[in-house]
């Protein structure tokens, strides 16, 4: 019985460059292993791509290898069809597509394959199972800092690497490493920020719930780095799995000798514990974060000084999210250079994104940073669904930006981003058709900052309920004409005078929606809604009695 | 829930100020809600004053200082849930419970809440019904997933 199919490529070229040979070398390892029966040979003539010939695609599993010898074909048997492991090293490079973002070759029929960093493991092994992890390379890159490597080399690696905070702010971990081990204060603390809370995200949760030792793991490596013997991983009071699953990871590790004192005789020691939130957006915010862990409520604290210099208990504390930290093992086991070899040269790795909305396929995807917006829809979206057009994205959470159609082919990295007064943010993709309506759209948004606002500076607390009470009134036809100032003179005043990033972030919606869809919200005023969304006759009445006092004020 | 079963809380997670957010989120997952006894409680426990236990227990959504109803639904009110038909299903909830947010329905069996974002986004509009998550729901379907938890009495 057919199993497996093995197509090599078969075009002039190919032919030319020795795909017969390959073919041939194939076919008799094939016998050699008694697989010809389940293994059916073909040539294909499809070939988008000249810079992997000859090569081979293994069906099902849509796997590419290229270019190859005869010798690596005989390899891939072995390997691959034989022992049912993939060759890594034989795999076709990514194709490049834009210059700067590249593709893997995929399934055929399904979605694209992704460059899958820190979400290779996850679906992959049993999170519950400490062996599964070892055996994929777990544990490795501890190791090799604890052995190999002095802290100042472990730092080097990550800075080298130019690994950029996940959380949404894209600081340098390596910096931030940096000052936290030049602190003299002891003890020092690694937190790990496990507070996802940004609407549209849930990259870290799926992390944690898929691969939660490569946390763990890179917890402990960047307590070597910095001179930290404790962990603590915040975690969202909602998050119960992945709390279960962070639990039951660290209880393995210190059976194992991986966490704990003297962990593999190096002499170093490091623990990690868990502590779960209560539910609040605000303490996502790392000095807030830091609040709720020593017992209060959830509030930012004055900035500086800096965790990195009064955290945790009020000492030197490293504070990543959970994608940064998941980045860590494979940077130390692959080298810097090998991780800016993915991604755009400003923004190096991967970027983990969450797409959702309007588009056929939902879901999460892992990609090189640089992947345009246009990319993301038609290839792992699988399109708008039942035909919509693109009408707006939000992107990075509700903190995030409202972007137009005429930027869904800037690459998406941090500093791009950033260049376009756009935000990558935590890296939700909500992809919109032309039946939202962007003044509805933004609402929900800013209803979101006014009910997570921890009340603590006036310009978020009160900033966002007015806003909130002015976009209520557009989306119930009872506008007002200075209602366009009025939302841009808050949203001015929240974002330059908020205590913290919340606040700083709540108003970036609403001033995007209004630089990109003026026009729309103009209408709302008039006492139309385009989309249709918004049901504009609740305030007819009193719309047409302010005209009328309007009309009858001047006529007096 | 007693006092033995709210030492055991306290216990079990830390006696020292730091424990506070989780020893309060617990006690208020199994009792339901926290009762000023409650929190004097805690605060006797942790060497903590009574304002600031009380104040951290105000804060956080997932601790209630009311009383709710044997079964809590939390529905997600967030951009992702609301593009992809949320406004409809929101409704179609509240008319089948008979109550609007924050109420709890007379015979005690339900409280209606929103909630900030899950991450449960791919599969919006969603609710939290007790520790479940249910996704993919339209206005047809809350219904029977509701009554899969209690009676519901609401228009149909």
């Amino acid at each position: 019985m057919i199993r497996t199919t093995l197509l090599i490529s078969g075009d002039p070229q190919s032919l030319a460059r020795g795909a017969n040979e390959v073919r041939l070398a194939v076919e008799a390892e094939l016998a050699f292993y008694g697989l010809t029966g389940e293994v059916r040979v073909g040539f294909t003539p499809d070939v988008s791509r000249t810079d992997i010939l000859p090569f081979i695609t293994v069906y099902p599993e849509g796997i590419v290898y290229g270019p190859l010898s005869p010798q690596d074909g005989a390899f891939i048997v072995e390997e691959h069809l034989y022992k049912g492991r993939v060759v890594e090293h034989l795999l076709a490079p990514p194709e490049i597509l834009s210059g700067k973002i590249v593709r893997l070759p995929g399934k055929e029929g399904k979605l694209y394959a992704e460059k899958r960093v820190i979400l290779r493991r996850v679906g992959v092994i049993d999170p519950y199972s400490i062996e599964e992890y070892i055996a994929d390379d777990g544990y490795f890159a501890l190791g090799k800092a604890l052995t190999e490597m002095t802290p100042e080399q472990v730092r080097q690696v990550v800075k080298d690497a130019n690994l950029q905070g996940r959380g949404g702010a894209g600081f340098p971990a390596g910096l931030k490493w940096g000052f936290v081990a030049s602190e003299p204060a002891m003890p020092k603390y690694i937190v790990c920020n496990a507070d996802e809370s940004e609407p549209g995200t849930f990259k870290d949760r799926t992390i944690l719930e898929g691969d939660p030792h490569a946390v763990l793991e890179a917890m402990a490596i960047a307590g070597y780095a910095v001179g930290a013997h404790e962990g603590w991983i915040y975690i969202r009071g909602e998050y119960a799995l992945s709390k279960e699953r962070l639990e039951r990871a660290i209880q393995q590790a210190e059976e194992m000798g991986l966490l704990g004192d003297n962990i593999l005789d190096s002499g170093f020691s490091f623990r990690i514990h868990v502590h779960a939130g209560a539910g609040a957006y605000v303490c996502g915010e790392e000095t807030a974060l830091l609040e709720s862990m020593e017992g209060r409520r959830g509030i930012p604290r004055i900035r500086p000084p800096y965790p990195t210099v009064a955290g945790f208990r009020g000492k030197p504390t490293v504070v990543n999210n959970v994608e940064t930290l998941a980045n860590v093992p494979p940077i130390l086991l692959h080298g810097a250079n090998w991780y800016k070899g993915i991604g755009t040269e400003r923004c190096p790795g991967t970027k983990v994104y969450t797409i959702m909305g309007d588009v056929a396929l939902t879901g999460l995807i892992e990609v090189p940073m640089g992947i345009t917006l246009r990319e993301v829809i038609e290839a792992y979206g699988g399109g708008m669904k039942d035909g919509k057009t693109f009408k707006c994205a939000q992107t990075g959470g509700a903190s995030g930006s409202i972007i137009p159609p005429s930027m869904l082919d800037t690459p998406m990295d941090f500093a791009t981003m950033r260049q376009y007064n756009a935000a990558l943010g935590s890296g939700a993709l909500l992809i919109c058709g032309q039946d939202t309506c962007v003044v509805d759209l933004a609402y929900v948004l800013m209803r979101f900052f006014q009910t997570e606002s921890c009340g603590k500076c006036t310009p978020c607390r009160v900033g966002t309920q007015r806003i909130v009470e002015t976009l209520e009134r557009l989306r119930s036809g009872q506008g007002m004409v200075d209602d366009l100032q009025r939302l841009e003179e808050t949203a001015r005043d929240i974002l330059s005078a908020s205590f913290c990033g919340l606040g700083q972030a709540a108003p970036v919606p609403i001033l995007t929606a209004l630089e990109h869809f003026r026009a729309e919200v103009e209408a709302h005023i008039q006492g139309t809604c385009p989309a249709g969304v918004c049901a504009m006759n609740a305030g007819a009445e009193a719309a047409v009695s302010v005209n009328h006092n309007y009309f009858v004020k001047t006529a007096s | 829930m007693n006092e033995l079963a709210l030492q055991a809380i306290i216990q079990h997670y830390r006696t020292s100020e730091e424990g506070l957010v989780e020893i309060l989120r617990e006690a208020s997952r199994q009792a339901g809600y926290l009762t000023p006894e409650h929190l004097a409680f805690i605060a006797k426990a942790l060497h903590l004053p009574q304002s600031q236990v009380h104040s951290v227990a105000s804060f956080y959504s997932l601790i209630s200082l009311k009383p709710l109803g044997r079964h809590v639904v939390r529905f997600c009110q967030d951009a992702p849930c609301h593009v992809v038909g949320g406004r409809a299903v929101w409704e179609a909830v509240q008319a089948a419970l008979g109550i609007g947010v924050g109420e709890t329905t007379p015979d005690g069996r339900w409280s209606l809440l929103t909630t900030s974002c899950i991450g449960a986004c791919s599969v919006g509009p969603v609710m939290m019904v007790d520790d479940d998550i249910h996704g993919n729901l339209t206005p047809e379907s809350v219904r029977d997933i509701l009554a899969r938890y209690d009676k519901i009495g609401g228009a149909a």
